[in-house]
């Protein structure tokens, strides 16, 4: 993108020429979510931009001192609301971490399977938004049908649709229905085709090829000083995956690749994207292989003192009462200490830090989001591109609003 | 494993001797304290060396301990080595009075907005921040609202009744 | 030979506003007619900030189809669209945005809330949200719900049809109509 090549030479102080300030502001289309990037530019091409983050800000951080640790879980639900098991997911494992709670295998299976269901809707929403972008509405709409596939498998499973709550600390709180594995069936029977037709309309085709190539690419070495994570680091060529690197939740058992890129283009973060979701359906279908061998009625682990036990035996049995009663009304022993547990969200590393000084809520918890670190990347991946490559960038690198916190 | 916990604890006191403090391991991850004047230094050293290679700022934050006179900010950095996959947390505590901590923006490009958002929250002056002004909150707010001493409510509500709503 | 045509012969239609029909002509007010117009042609501007946001992305999309109400075209301008959806939290920092999309729209507007946050706050009763947009601007219809299921918003969405065709011509002139806008501080 140089832009002294592309533009006519003319004998200085010909034409006073002077940067116009276009705003893509909070409110627009081409924002998937409320950020403001003020456009500074030179004819079509961007000189410098500068965001604004900060118009959803719901102070998650704050709140989270106020509430007990099994109510943050709604919480974290709308951190990075298009894959919101995977938050879920990771705090509990990061409570999980603190208070020294082991989980069955089961749980373990079937948690990797509800994050990488998370993953692939995230991804699916990601790359039909870029396709949107470039005007290939068809590919967003065909895919967000099975969206809805994965809504009823959350449904079946905790109940709700999208903030899905899902999960306890220790497991689930139900076990999940013959009829949720019927629907996770359904959905690794149908999604495959659907995915190979929106590949084939999207991967060769001629006119996204030439919108996404070497738009907004990164080096490894500037993606790394900016803190990226996730697929737009994959993209750049760097391996790192917390699934791989820190193993959580029975990842270690199961045989999966990273796909990584090169250039660290929109095209490469698109179809590292691609990639990542045929190896979710993969990692979903070892799963659902592995959990035939294990016992069917094991859903939670076995910590009486953090887990609510069953109603009925709150009813009848005395431990079961004083547990119910110590865990509702936040008596139970939280060990105090400091962590940083990580998960692979669908963005990045999402990071958990939580400082317990014993109490019934956290002394201070920080969200290490990963939207929010490499969204500061935008002006240099952008600078000298043309105004659509600037907006094919910006929904490239898939920004979630809440994630910003902003 | 080649880089463990007691190495990098070891090659930090040869390097820095006693102005390091409270070494303690907290879920495998060292943690350490450093005074504010060196956080700079150690970082640098941590980024250069070849067998640390401490080059990756996970996370930035800060924590407020009111009780601790003198010292009531803590501002948080959590560094990660990607080739040895091992993490590393410093702290530097700074009183209230004078929060004034060097920036890691000429190291770490990611911390630019991670220490704005900690000025924003807790009021931690970040000396030679390129662009230091509030992030998340509305530019307009006269204090720094992650401070315990802060509320969580909006108070100049009149709609909400307390005695239903028990704040 | 040409290929089998086949007609739809299951079109429905929208039922006619009372009035006086005879041979070759239809009489009724034009409240009736405006108002029938009106409501099946909404053009909505989705203000989608967080999570609701998402639930109506799945409302547009196929399964749920919002397009069949007559929301065809989501224009993305406050100046060519009737219906101001809003769908999520709407921060302090976003309210003066919020109250410029609203103020640039023309009349007749409306505005449905979709959401607990944009409805008062939702879950997050804290220093930097909005709790409820009606703080800044009128809002004629409430959708709760965490998000709200599509069929919820749809349901919201069929209550300002109603509100749509219902409404007199001459509401927005009207002086109760002008003293709930100066309540609002919008002349």
């Amino acid at each position: 993108m140089n832009m002294e090549q592309q533009h006519i030479k003319l004998p200085q102080g010909a034409i006073e020429k002077q940067t116009n300030t276009l705003n893509l502001g909070p409110t627009h289309p081409a924002t998937h979510g409320v950020f403001q990037n003020i456009l500074e530019m030179d004819g079509e091409r961007v000189v410098n931009t500068e965001s604004t983050v900060g118009y959803i800000h719901r102070a998650f951080e704050k709140i989270a001192e106020r509430r007990p640790y099994y109510q943050i879980t709604p919480l974290t639900d709308r951190l990075n609301y298009c894959s919101a098991p995977i938050n879920n997911m990771g705090w509990h494992l990061t409570v999980e971490k603190l208070l020294g709670i082991q989980t069955p295998k089961r749980v373990d299976y079937l948690r990797v399977i509800i994050m990488e269901l998370a993953r692939i809707t995230d991804h699916l929403i990601c790359n039909g938004v870029v396709g949107v972008d470039t005007g290939a509405f068809t590919g967003f709409l065909y895919l967000m049908k099975y969206r809805e596939l994965v809504y009823e498998i959350y449904e079946e499973v905790c109940g709700s649709r999208l903030t899905t709550n899902i999960g306890r600390i220790g497991g689930f709180e139900r076990n999940f229905t013959p009829a949720a594995f019927q629907k996770i069936e359904k959905f690794l029977a149908e999604y495959p085709k659907a995915l190979k037709e929106f590949e084939t309309l999207m991967t060769r085709n001629r006119i996204f090829v030439e919108r996404t190539t070497g738009v907004g690419p990164i080096s490894a070495e500037r993606a790394m000083s900016y803190g990226f994570t996730g697929p737009n680091l994959r993209a750049a060529g760097v391996d790192y995956d917390v699934r791989v690197a820190h193993p959580y939740s029975s990842y270690e058992d199961f045989d999966f690749t990273i796909p990584v890129g090169t250039t660290g283009d929109c095209y490469d973060r698109f179809l590292v994207r691609n990639a990542e979701m045929w190896e979710s359906l993969s990692i979903i279908r070892q799963a659902m292989d592995k959990l035939k061998d294990l016992p069917e009625e094991v859903y939670h682990a076995e910590v009486p003192a953090y887990y609510l036990p069953e109603k009925q035996d709150v009813y009848t049995k005395m431990e079961a009462l004083i547990y119910h009663f110590k865990i509702i009304m936040g008596e139970s022993d939280i060990l105090p200490g400091e962590l940083y547990n990580a998960v692979e969200g669908a963005n990045g590393e999402l990071g958990f830090y939580l400082i317990s000084d014993g109490g019934r809520s956290p002394y201070r918890l920080h969200f290490r989001r990963p939207c929010f670190i490499y969204y500061q990347a935008y002006p240099e991946l952008v600078k000298g591109a043309m105004l659509s490559d600037a907006i094919i960038c910006l929904s490239s690198l898939n920004l979630i609003a809440g994630e910003l916190d902003a | 494993m080649s880089l463990t916990n007691d190495y990098i604890k070891q090659r930090l006191v040869e390097k820095f001797g006693e102005a390091l403090t409270s070494f303690e391991e907290s879920f495998d991850v060292l943690t350490f304290t450093a005074p504010a004047a060196l956080n700079l230094k150690v970082m640098q050293f941590l980024y250069d060396d070849e067998e640390l290679q401490f080059r990756f700022l996970t996370d930035l934050t800060a924590v407020h301990y009111p009780h601790l006179p003198d010292a009531e900010l803590a501002v948080v950095y959590h560094l990660y080595n990607f080739r040895e996959k091992v993490r590393l947390r410093m702290k530097i505590f700074v009183p209230v009075a004078a929060p004034q901590v060097f920036t890691a923006t000429k190291l770490f490009e990611s911390a630019n907005w991670m220490e704005r958002e900690t000025y924003d929250f807790f009021g931690v002056d970040f000396v030679g921040h390129p662009n230091l002004k509030r992030i998340l909150n509305v530019d307009e707010m006269t204090y720094f609202p992650m401070r315990k001493e802060f509320p969580l409510e909006d108070q100049s509500r009149i709609d909400k009744d307390d005695e239903m709503f028990g704040r | 030979m040409a290929r089998p045509v086949q007609h739809n012969t299951k079109v429905k239609m929208v039922e006619m506003p009372k009035g006086y029909s005879g041979e070759g002509f239809f009489a009724t007010s034009f409240d009736k007619v405006i108002g029938l117009a009106r409501k099946n042609s909404i053009w909505p501007l989705p203000f989608a900030t967080s999570c609701c946001g998402i639930e109506f992305m799945a409302t547009a999309a196929a399964h749920y189809d919002l397009a069949r109400f007559g929301a065809e075209r989501m224009a993305f301008t406050p100046r060519q669209c009737d219906l101001l959806m809003v769908m999520g939290t709407i921060a302090k920092k976003m309210g003066p945005v919020l109250r410029q999309v609203y103020l640039q729209m023309a009349e007749p507007r409306w505005v449905i809330a979709v959401g607990a946050c944009a409805s008062s706050g939702g879950v997050f009763d804290t220093y930097s949200v909005l709790q409820g947009i009606d703080q800044i601007i009128p809002v004629d219809v409430y959708v709760p719900g965490c998000p709200p299921r599509p069929e919820a918003i749809l349901d919201g969405f069929m209550k300002i049809q109603e509100l749509v065709g219902q409404e007199s011509l001459r509401r927005r002139h009207s002086e109760k109509y002008k003293e709930l806008l100066n309540g609002y501080g919008i002349q």
